[in-house]
């Protein structure tokens, strides 16, 4: 199996804490991958290394095979690693449909037109309007990001994110704050991600059904190590891990 | 081009610019006509600003250098050459591009801080160059300034009111086009999310270099046509106190709109006109800054988001309105944390 991002040795520590203590992974290409862990364990911090929101105090980040440990944000968005945040993070002023125009514009590298009217490259708005669909949000495509409920900020973000057609997607915990009425939704969205088949996703996530429905193989975070590393039954049956959850120590 | 794309309220512009044309054959007074420059020269100073804070959420206390490097380079070239077209070209091109160096050096230098340290560099960098206009008394005439004969061409008042009114009119339809490409949609990304947009794959820093770049060169050409209607310039063109009005004018005619620093210039400079007329009824007039404060205190209060935005707000259902409930709502979660 290819991996298609790895990280060695990766560490990062703010003051006397150590967030991420020498993580070595590989995240294989198209597969899914979900990422655990009690509150604290590090999982978010993790994310922000591998998207370029931090920089790792020690350790290497590899995309397909090149080192981006000191590659921005900016780039990494660029090379292919698209993420989503654990705090709802759209553009809320602006319209749905303009928020994902954003990112379909991105994707196009129209960066620096200053001439042209936004509007007259219709193909951004028909292909927003398309992934719009994808996410159930299409008939609230005028509404300003603001006014929607916050199950519907998550679609849009991971409408946004799927824009940017990178080959990595990072959700972090995309149900975070939602009610249970708004889960099975956004878990559709996920699974008809996955089942198109070519991306690789790697899930945050807390409510274990949702792993386990959807995961190839599940990482195991504990105070900033990796403790275990399996399929989902594996986890399931791991006694590291039913430790570090149920608070018996690891 | 289409005429039936285009949008009415660009046909509802265009005939307002129309009307303006003929307000020299009503207002046939200098003192009325030269209060209506004034405004067209601060409209642009204004809508300039509005391209850092209503477009970009760039917080600038320096603004007014690039009209003092504006003013300042038509004087001394028209204070030192022939007083014709061709200086007065030269001295406005010297303007531009001294402008743009500046703000390119100074945005690319300051643009990763974030807005409040911003804010606080661009508020030292003016003051160094007033202090720079105060000392170099051999170029800038320090305190005390200078005159300068103008080119023939504008020493008529209605030709210096049409040309104003012109460079508004134009530089109001290439900021509104700026504001609408795909530059400038990621611009209002900024704005609104900073971090976010860099995640999408836009380089912020450089996105925010150039509409500093952009809004320094406009902000000189305002400070090119401020010397010409004086034919005179003082140290004054570089005193903040410039800045608070355009950031005042920019407030009250709402914020990210361009149109609303337009009407913000023209009741602002209208109130300080009337309010210090008025000195002759009452002596409380006097201290007509006094009045203008309370004005702009209600303005705030009352129309947060400008006359203009708050208009939007109601009439077109433009983003301005979600702009506002988040400020209430986000005005009741602090209350709730406070409670």
């Amino acid at each position: 199996m290819t991996a298609i991002l790895e990280t060695k040795d990766l560490s990062i520590a703010f003051g006397g804490h150590v967030a991420v203590n020498g993580v070595t992974v590989e995240i294989p290409e198209k597969k899914f991958t979900s990422i655990i862990g009690p509150n604290g364990a590090g999982k978010t911090t993790f994310f922000n290394l591998l998207s370029g929101q931090l920089s790792p105090t020690n350790g290497s980040i590899y995309f397909k095979g090149e080192d981006i440990t000191k590659v921005s944000t900016t780039k990494r968005a660029r090379m292919g690693i698209g993420r989503s945040f654990q705090i709802t993070n759209v553009f809320p002023n602006l319209t749905v449909l303009e928020n994902v125009r954003l990112a379909v514009q991105s994707k196009n590298k129209v960066r620096y037109n200053i001439f042209s009217h936004f509007k007259h490259y219709p193909g951004f708005e028909k292909r927003s309007l398309e992934l719009l669909d994808i996410v159930f949000l299409k008939e609230k495509a005028n509404a300003i990001a603001a006014s929607l409920a916050h199950g519907e900020k998550r679609k849009l973000e991971i409408a946004m994110l799927l824009a940017l057609e990178t080959e990595i997607l990072l959700l972090d915990e995309p149900t975070a704050g939602m009610s249970v009425e708004e889960v099975p939704a956004i878990m559709d969205v996920i699974r008809n991600i996955k089942d198109e088949g070519n991306r690789t996703i790697v899930l945050i996530e807390h409510k274990m059904d949702m792993i386990m429905g959807l995961s190839d193989e599940v990482l195991v975070l504990y105070h900033g190590e990796l403790i275990a590393k399996g399929t989902p039954a594996e986890i399931v049956e791991n006694e590291t891990v039913q430790a570090a959850y149920l608070g018996g120590g690891v | 081009m289409n005429l039936r794309r285009v949008e009415t309220s660009t046909w509802i512009y265009l005939a307002i610019s129309f009307l303006l044309i003929f307000i020299p054959f009503i207002v046939t007074g200098r003192s009325m006509q030269f209060i209506f420059i004034q405004i067209f020269i601060f409209a642009i100073f204004a809508m300039s600003y509005d391209i850092l804070l209503g477009f970009t959420g760039i917080i600038s206390f320096g603004h007014v250098m690039f009209f003092g490097i504006g003013a300042y380079s038509t004087a001394v070239t028209l204070g030192r050459m022939d007083a014709t077209i061709g200086s007065f070209v030269l001295g406005a091109i010297i303007a531009l591009v001294i402008a743009a160096i500046v703000s390119l050096i100074v945005g690319a230098l300051t643009l990763r801080l974030k807005s409040h340290f911003y804010a606080m560099l661009t508020l030292a960098l003016a003051g160094l160059f007033l202090v720079l206009a105060e000392k170099w008394r051999s170029v800038t005439g320090g305190n005390d300034g200078f005159t300068f004969s103008l080119p023939e061409f504008f020493r008529d008042s209605e030709t210096m009111y049409w040309f104003s009114l012109l460079s508004m009119v134009l530089i109001f339809f290439g900021l509104r086009r700026f504001t609408r490409s795909p530059f400038g949609r990621v611009l209002m990304a900024i704005r609104e999310n900073e971090n976010r947009t860099e995640s999408l794959g836009f380089q912020v820093t450089y996105y925010k270099v150039l509409a500093s770049v952009v809004a320094g060169v406009v902000a000189s050409f305002a400070g090119v046509l401020y010397a010409l209607s004086l034919r005179f310039v003082n140290t004054a063109v570089f005193a903040t106190d410039l800045t608070i009005d355009v950031l005042l004018m920019t407030i009250i005619g709402g914020v990210g709109t361009l149109i609303g620093p337009i009407v913000g210039a023209g009741l602002v400079e209208f109130a300080h006109h009337w309010l210090s007329g008025l000195a002759d009824v009452h002596w409380i007039f006097e201290r007509w800054i006094i009045l203008y404060g309370i004005v702009y205190v209600l303005v705030v209060i009352f129309f947060p988001l400008g006359i203009v935005g708050t208009i939007q707000s109601k009439f077109m259902n433009r983003p301005v309105r979600a702009l506002r409930t988040n400020r209430k709502s986000d005005g009741k979660k602090e209350n709730r944390k406070g409670a």
